[in-house]
């Protein structure tokens, strides 16, 4: 695991977190769309909240399928669930809202759980061989991998 | 039966997010690292490789189907609980799936990672 990578994990939670608060945010200023007036919809995504809470989750998926080109499914899953804790400490330190005991302790088993997942390998398959679409640069990793060193 | 109705949509997301993921992980290994390939091959590589993938498409399908599920389980139930409930067993349905069907050495580890972030995301949002 290289710095550059440690920083795309990093993407993937900051942008999950802070799209999901933008369209909560913005879709609380629009109001409720119902099924039969649909067109409510345009004039949600014209809100500047909505529409930067999207190009947030764009971002969020881009380095999310970056993430999962080099590494394990359950690696990058756990890995970037720090976004709950980051959800959960703007609640309470820039929203002031209440947060209970019962979810403080939901912060800590989520972040155990990280921790726990991050002091492991991050890929520990094979990735399936395409001689044509992989030319001979993949070799060096598959072999990291099978031999457990790459972290 | 208003439970019968959420707890089945609450499946079906479940279902439809572990398919999805499953998919788009196979096929970003498919494509290989992104970040060697945008070098050596240029961004438009990257794009066309990825939207080209089969299992990228069929991904992206069943996440559409999770999402709008999740509509649907949102509207016959409230939100503190189809919320946590589908995410962490989301996390739990995802290490099994990425065990049987990526092949992934889903190790004691794991296993741990993925239970204790299930159970801190129940307690979160619950």
């Amino acid at each position: 695991m290289t710095f550059r990578k440690y920083l795309v994990l990093a993407g993937v939670t900051v942008f999950a977190a802070a799209g999901d608060s933008m369209l909560s945010h913005g879709m609380k200023q629009t109001g409720s769309i119902s099924l039969n007036h649909l067109q409510g919809v345009i004039f949600a995504v014209l809100n500047p909240w909505v529409a930067i809470g999207i190009l947030l989750l764009l971002a969020f998926f881009a380095t999310y399928m970056t993430a999962l080109s080099w590494a394990d499914l359950t690696y990058v899953l756990p890995a970037t669930s720090l976004g709950y804790v980051l959800l959960a400490l703007v609640a309470r330190f820039l929203l002031h809202e209440q947060v209970s005991p019962l979810r403080w302790l939901g912060i800590a088993l989520i972040t155990g759980g990280v921790g726990f997942v991050a002091g492991g390998p991050s890929l520990t398959t094979h990735p399936p061989t395409h001689p044509a679409a992989h030319p001979a640069e993949d070799e060096p990793r598959a072999t990291a991998a099978a031999s457990g060193v790459e972290r | 039966m208003k439970a019968v109705y959420t707890w089945s949509a609450i499946f079906v997301i479940v279902f439809a997010s572990v398919v999805g993921d499953v998919l788009l992980a196979r096929a970003m290994k498919q494509v290989g690292d992104v970040g060697a390939l945008w070098r050596r091959a240029g961004f438009g590589t990257v794009i066309g490789r990825t939207l080209g993938n089969p299992n990228f498409l069929f991904g992206v399908l069943a996440m559409a189907v999770a999402f709008f599920s999740l509509l649907f389980a949102l509207s016959w139930g409230d939100v503190s609980l189809v919320a946590p409930a589908a995410a962490s067993l989301t996390f739990i349905g995802n290490a099994v799936a990425a065990k049987i069907f990526l092949h992934e050495r889903v190790d004691r580890r794991r296993w741990i990672a993925a239970s204790l972030v299930a159970a801190g995301v129940a307690l979160l949002a619950g």
